[in-house]
């Protein structure tokens, strides 16, 4: 692979960790907006979403703490979604190696995302 | 009370993130002493918000080092199958563990960086000289060698990598290391590629920052799900951080960073005692 493509990927992969992480701050930012004013995290004492679906619904309803974990949430996947974009831009430099290489990182991070999930619920 | 709390902590990251940048260690090596010692807050949700701090961070300085041409992808990549999963298995390994280890195990590593930061305020900065490194097998397969453009000497600079199994090995105990206790492990990252690899120091520490997101990205996904990461504590943290080492950052280029390094490094210094205390069940 030549010198100036692999520079393009690097571009692309700063342009989406820039996007990730104010997309995961400004939900952030939102969601203690919305505690400073509710003045709560919508949830009981001690309990917070930690499902797909408890967020899902939280989100919905403008729950701060809903809203904050969506934003953790967003920020961890920033990284992840790097390694994806790496994967496509490898395929298309037919650099299939490293396409192989980093998809072995990924699926070990489908398998930390899963892992993790079970061993929580 | 909740709203206070809220902003105790935002101001609480905003001081890690300034700290942080200024004494050139990771938000996560900071937060964690901070809330386990001054707050009282149980290690595991300490070392919970401290993994989403290190993704901020990383993230955030490798948007810098991506703009100085810095980075080596390839090795990013290809030592990131170590790290994640042994940021896995540190973060699996975290629920068994018994909390006064961990407690001693962050303190050793606290009082580490520390002789670290005196050694470096001691030494005269070595001179970034790069020895001939004769490339190994693997580093030729896997195509690891490579060029960073250095802005002190103003020249492109070409370099070779060798022991690619030993850095693989290290970098498996930095991902261990940042699943389990919940931080960057940069110091790790950078020993497997300078010292064993033989990577240059400014492409290593780069590569490094990198690398943090995707490693801790690993075992804040079990972290998140199974409830160690506390929205209330994590997200005001994670922000102050954020736009602490923004301000940490600018203020490094009008201070002289020397004089801040001597009067924090007691106090980090400090910090890990206690938590070494704290593990034998000795409250200061």
């Amino acid at each position: 692979m030549k010198k100036d493509e692999m520079r393009d990927i690097e571009l692309l992969i700063g342009k989406i960790l820039r996007i990730g992480v104010l997309v995961s701050v400004t939900v952030m930012i939102l969601g203690i907006i919305l505690m400073l004013i509710q003045g709560q995290g919508g949830y009981a004492t001690k309990t917070y979403p930690t499902t797909f679906v408890a967020i899902f619904q939280g989100v919905v309803q403008l729950k701060p703490y809903a809203v904050m974990m969506l934003g953790a949430f967003l920020l961890i996947l920033t990284p992840v979604l790097r390694v994806i974009v790496s994967i496509y831009a490898f395929l298309k430099e037919k650099d299939y190696l490293y396409v192989t290489i980093t998809t072995i990182v990924l699926i070990i991070l489908a398998i930390a995302m899963i892992g993790g999930y079970f061993a929580g619920h | 009370m909740i709203t206070s709390n809220l902003l105790l902590m935002l101001i609480t990251g905003l001081l890690a993130g300034i700290l942080g940048s200024i004494l050139g260690i990771g938000g996560g090596m900071i937060v964690t002493p901070i809330l386990t010692i001054a707050m009282g807050l149980d290690i595991k949700y300490a070392i919970g918000a401290s993994i989403i701090v290190v993704i901020a961070t990383s993230s955030g300085a490798t948007i810098s080092f991506l703009r100085d041409d810095m980075l080596n992808l390839r090795v990013a990549m290809f030592l990131e199958i170590a790290t994640t999963i042994g940021a896995v298995t540190g973060a699996a390994l975290n629920g068994w563990i018994p909390k006064p280890v961990l407690y001693v195990l962050f303190s050793l590593l606290l009082l580490q960086s520390c002789y670290n930061m005196v050694k470096k305020l001691l030494n005269k900065p070595a001179t970034a000289e790069q020895a001939v490194v004769q490339p190994d097998y693997l580093s030729q397969k896997l195509r690891l060698n490579s060029s960073y453009y250095d802005k002190a000497l103003k020249q492109k600079v070409d370099y070779q990598v060798k022991n690619v199994p030993g850095g693989f090995l290290m970098m498996l105990a930095a991902g261990i290391a940042s699943g389990l206790l919940g931080i960057g492990s940069g110091a790790f990252k950078v020993i497997a590629m300078d010292n064993i690899m033989r990577m240059p120091l400014k492409p290593s520490s780069a590569t490094s920052n990198l690398m943090m997101g995707v490693t801790a990205a690993a075992s804040a996904t079990v972290y998140f799900f199974n409830g160690t990461i506390l929205p209330n504590i994590a997200v005001p943290l994670a922000l102050g951080v954020v736009f602490g080492a923004t301000i940490g950052s600018r203020i490094m280029q009008h201070l002289h960073p020397k004089v801040i390094r001597i009067i924090f490094i007691p106090i980090l210094l400090y910090l890990g005692l206690q938590m070494f205390l704290k593990g034998f069940g000795v409250n200061i």
